[in-house]
């Protein structure tokens, strides 16, 4: 079984279709014409391209600019004079505050918060999907229709309510702390990407383990598990992703010691002396884009199958 | 498997080993059912609860009733805030779904470097809010950016600098809210798209049905699930605005783009008014309770009219 | 003959739809049991009822002598295969027949020589470093029925295993089904809607109609004997003619013709009520032959259908469409008039209210 069996998106070419008619008449392939109207569709797309590649380009061409050309106002311009020293102030020398210290640290932050929290919601998000998909117990059901109503919740709501229930558990403001508020965030459209997934395994499957005298564990470590490896890549994606580019937790629970990525970003950014260093500030902003970038050009189709699958369905 | 009943025969009971399984089943998902109950119930109530309370930089008992409401609905960054989503939501919704919806279709028309197309109308969503925010703040800059830029090439009265006027800000922010977005729903529709049965294109092909009107009266209406998922995806999305505003704009110029979300922070962490920040919150929940609700009712009417037609 | 499964008084409901109600069944020790019926009406939520897939509501399950009612599936002594096959398709074929076994801490040494002997016996050998993936529909199916085999149990169940198959295919396995049944002696419960399979495979049939058996019996019996209208018009394809009139005097008069019955076995006497007369397409003779019949009319063609091995053709008694089977070599022409005739020994008589045979 490959992944596409349970996958959610599918594509098929269009059919090109060849006529051949009477004797007399056409033969042979109808020759290719080149009309107004596809012309017009390429030169829809490459516009609308073009505009989506605007700010990519500029954050760049800005970043390898030193200041007194920035000034200038070229906004498209390619630098005159390459430089890559607004890239090596953003990483280590970039100030936030009384801090010069780049944008490295925020980098090892938002790595350390990242791989458990993905590690751990996923192992936790996958369990749930399995015992929800195959075996039901007494208010399941609620349960799961609780975390559907918690995947749609605005964040803001619940942001009050955890700081206290963090700082009564002395977690608030620490890595375990953030760790678990990526956990439990992402624990409904996780949960409802791996019972969807599950669900999508025939249920005979699962009766032959049971035959097979295989209990909760053994059909989950060794049956459906091994079944979850395009599952848990979308799920590591979804998650990745999110983790990285989130801001509003990391302002909110991170505290001082672990602030992450982005947040190290804001804080460069918005802190000034004097003039605006708009090339040091691209070049920070690149970097922090990077690594959620690097995933989406890998993985490619996984992605666009993880934000169709994690939209929550029906 | 559907809810598995306890038998109630007479027969001597071996050992219950079902049971056992299913009580393993609960303890694998207790952090679950923690969660979901501590957090997405429980935490609500507290904030519903503490949104009728004199809450100030602690949460406190003591209840005010409607006070905070009043307060709220009479504060000005508040009425600003829900007018501002009110409109960026309906902009950017609108705007959304045609850029996405066009792009699908044109995407679907058997081009070439289709991949290409769609890497470059789908980066954009893997950068964060935040820096989506960063960036368009930079081209839209009024000094150094776009506008400068295009008045140096000749066409000196050019203006667009929407960041700087209270009246034109909020279109910078849904420009680039579109930008991130709109290849998403380029994605998820185009698999919609895809997802009808091509023998219906060959039957309206032979009816010589034109293509606009193929898509318009029967593609359309055939893809309803992927246009729910898209407009789930982004009313959730828009619910949530904060960190489009804090990189772009900060809320400025002056108070002209606050939303909704940055109320709820702002009470909380700088004005240390858990009451306020608690009643606003609510008021955030309300129209997801609402659209919940909706759903819930249709479901159950989906449900009811398909078991009588079973029978 | 000493039982092998055995229920009692069995009941499933799912939430509030009742889908099985006190349901009883006996399968003797190396039966060959066929559970038929219509989509839908029970057959494999019985079976899974069997395996210990499902918690039944009410009654008890008794398999080779033990009540089990609340075994766990693996402790229940039985093999299972799906219609989907349902293979681990991660695993090859070699662990696919194993993995009940290594789950059950089964000596290596034994667990191969288990699985060696299934090989053999189903030949596939040559497959086992395979994935499922690997293997065609059929190869597939002969897994599934491999790891019911190395589980070395005294029942097999089945659910619809042919269902997925080619026509073709499905002729061979349900061959090979057949000798495996006779090699191994043990008792098989096969659920199919397939009345071919069930009547080839079977020793005995349970015809199932919304979760009640109707009957239960030799195939022959069920063919020729059916209780009532429901197993009468489920089994036999071209299915039976049915024929409504008025029993008058041993007769039974269906649009004004009276066709005597005389021979007909009555197990109660309907004298006036409306009856339904079941006759089967193939035992109408025609032209020369149905003269050596005791009631022979006169009809004229309407549609023929050639099968290649002989002809269907459809004709009227009265208002009411009559099929019939006719040898291939006969050669028949819409708007032809033919003489018909049948044996009423052989037919069946129903009661049109009841729809019970009488
Ligand atoms: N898990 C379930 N929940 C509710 N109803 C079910 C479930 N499984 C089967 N049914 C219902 O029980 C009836 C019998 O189903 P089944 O045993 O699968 O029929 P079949 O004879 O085709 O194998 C059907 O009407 C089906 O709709
Ligand atoms: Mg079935």
């Amino acid at each position: 079984m490959t992944a596409d069996t349970y996958a959610a998106t599918g594509a098929q070419p269009a059919m090109a279709g060849t006529k051949a008619d009477a004797a007399t008449g056409p033969s042979g392939p109808r020759p290719k014409r080149i009309s107004p109207g596809r012309i017009g569709i390429y030169c829809f797309l490459i516009i609308v391209a073009a505009f989506f590649c605007v700010p990519l380009y500029v954050m760049l061409v800005t970043s390898f600019k030193a200041m007194p050309e920035v000034r200038e106002a070229h906004l498209f311009n390619l630098p005159r004079e390459w430089t890559i020293d607004p890239w090596i102030k953003a990483w280590n020398s970039a100030c936030t505050g009384r801090d010069c210290t780049g944008l490295a640290p925020g980098f090892l932050n938002s790595v350390k918060i990242a791989v458990p929290s993905v590690f751990i919601s996923i192992i936790v998000a996958s369990l749930n999907g399995y015992a929800l998909t195959f075996w039901r117990y007494k208010g399941a059901e609620v349960l799961f229709n609780l975390l559907v109503f918690g995947a749609f919740v605005p964040y803001q709501v619940l942001v009050y309510p955890i700081i206290i229930g963090l700082r009564e558990m002395h977690l608030f403001a620490t890595l375990p702390g953030i760790i678990i508020v990526h956990t439990v965030f992402g624990m409904p459209i996780l949960t409802l990407l791996f019972r969807n997934y599950y669900s999508s395994i025939p249920l005979e499957i699962f009766k032959a383990a049971r035959i097979d005298g295989a209990g909760f564990w053994q059909t989950y470590f060794r049956v459906m598990l091994p079944l979850s490896v395009p599952i848990t890549t979308v799920a590591v994606i979804l998650q990745v992703t999110g983790i990285w580019n989130d801001f509003l937790f990391g302002l909110v629970f991170a505290g001082k010691d672990n602030i992450p990525m982005t947040l190290q970003l804001n804080n460069i950014v918005k802190t000034t002396f004097g003039t605006v260093e708009y090339d040091v500030n691209m070049a920070a902003t690149i970097l922090t884009a990077l690594v959620p970038l690097a995933i989406y050009f890998i993985s490619g189709k996984w992605f666009v199958r993880g934000i169709a699958a994690g939209a929550v369905k029906g | 498997m559907a809810d598995l009943t306890v038998p109630v025969a007479g027969a001597a009971p071996p050992a219950r080993r079902r049971r056992k399984i299913q009580f393993q089943a609960i303890i694998a998902t207790i952090p679950m059912i923690g969660i979901a109950i501590s957090v997405f119930f429980v935490a609500i109530l507290f904030t519903i609860y503490w949104s009728f309370t004199k809450s100030g930089m602690f949460p406190g008992w003591v209840w005010v009733g409607l006070r905070q409401y009043e307060i709220l609905w009479n504060t000005n960054n508040w009425q600003i805030a829900v007018s501002n989503i009110w409109f960026f939501g309906a902009m950017s919704l609108v705007i959304n779904l045609i850029v996405g919806f066009l792009l699908a279709v044109f995407m679907d028309q058997n081009i070439r470097q289709e991949s290409l197309f769609r890497s470059i109308f789908l980066y954009p969503f893997a950068m964060s809010l935040y820096v989506t925010g960063l960036a368009w703040q930079w081209i839209l800059d009024p000094n150094l950016g776009l506008q400068v830029a295009v008045r140096s090439w000749g066409w000196t009265d050019f203006q667009f600098a929407p960041l700087g006027d209270p009246k034109q800000a909020m279109i910078g922010l849904i420009l680039g809210g579109t930008w991130q977005g709109a290849g998403v729903t380029m994605a998820i529709l185009l698999a919609g798209v895809r997802g009808v049965d091509q023998e219906i294109w060959k039957a309206a092909k032979i009816d010589g049905i034109p293509t606009w009107k193929t898509y318009l009266y029967i593609v359309i209406p055939m893809m309803r699930g992927a246009i729910a998922t898209t407009l789930v995806l982004q009313l959730t999305g828009i619910i949530r605005t904060f960190d489009l505003v804090v990189s772009m704009t900060g809320g400025g110029p002056g108070i002209a783009t606050w939303m909704p979300a940055m109320y709820v922070i702002n009470a909380i962490q700088s004005k240390l008014n858990v009451g306020q920040g608690s009643a606003a919150a609510t008021m955030m929940l309300a129209p997801i309770a609402v659209l919940l609700f909706i759903r819930a009712i249709v479901s159950w009417w989906n449900k009811r009219s398909a078991g009588m037609n079973v029978s | 003959m000493q039982t092998s499964v055995s229920v009692r008084d069995l009941s499933l409901n799912f939430g509030s739809v009742k889908v099985l109600e006190n349901l009883s069944l006996d399968v003797g020790q190396g039966e060959f049991l066929v559970l038929l019926g219509p989509s839908g009406c029970g057959k494999s939520t019985l079976l899974n009822c069997l395996a210990g897939l499902l918690d039944i509501s009410a009654g008890q399950i008794f398999i080779s002598g033990k009540n089990v009612t609340w075994e766990e599936p693996k402790d229940r002594g039985i093999g299972m295969v799906f219609q989907s096959y349902a293979l681990y398709p991660q695993m090859t074929v070699e662990r696919n027949l194993s993995f009940g076994l290594r789950v059950a801490r089964m000596p290596a040494a034994e667990i191969a020589q288990r699985v060696q002997r299934a090989s053999d016996i189903l030949q596939i050998g040559p497959l086992l470093d395979r994935k499922p993936g690997q293997l065609s529909g059929g190869q597939r199916q002969r897994v599934a029925i491999g790891r019911a085999l190395v589980r070395d149990v005294d029942v097999f169940l089945f659910d619809e295993p042919l269902s997925n198959l080619d026509a073709k295919l499905r002729a061979e396995l349900r061959v090979e089904i057949k000798r495996l049944h006779q090699r191994l002696k043990n008792t098989m419960i096969y659920v199919t809607h397939d009345q071919i399979e069930a009547m080839t495979l079977a020793d005995r049939i349970a015809i199932m109609r919304d979760g009640i058996i109707q009957q239960m019996d030799d195939p022959h019996t069920i063919y020729n004997k059916p209780v009532n209208l429901f197993v009468a018009g489920f089994i036999g394809s071209p299915p039976m003619n049915f024929l409504k009139g008025k029993l008058e005097a041993g007769s039974v008069k269906i649009d004004g013709t009276s066709v005597s019955l005389k021979g007909y076995d009555f197990t109660k006497s309907m004298e006036g009520a409306d009856i339904v007369v079941g006759v089967r397409p193939e035992h109408i003779a025609i032209g020369e032959d149905s003269r050596k019949m005791p009631v022979t009319m006169e009809g004229d063609i309407e549609i023929v259908e050639p099968m290649g091995s002989d002809t269907i053709a459809w004709t009227k008694i009265g208002a009411q469409p009559l099929t019939f089977r006719a040898a291939a070599e006969i050669h028949l022409v819409p708007g032809q008039k033919v003489a018909f005739g049948f044996d009423p020994a052989r037919v069946s008589v129903f009661d049109a209210a009841s729809g019970v045979r009488v």
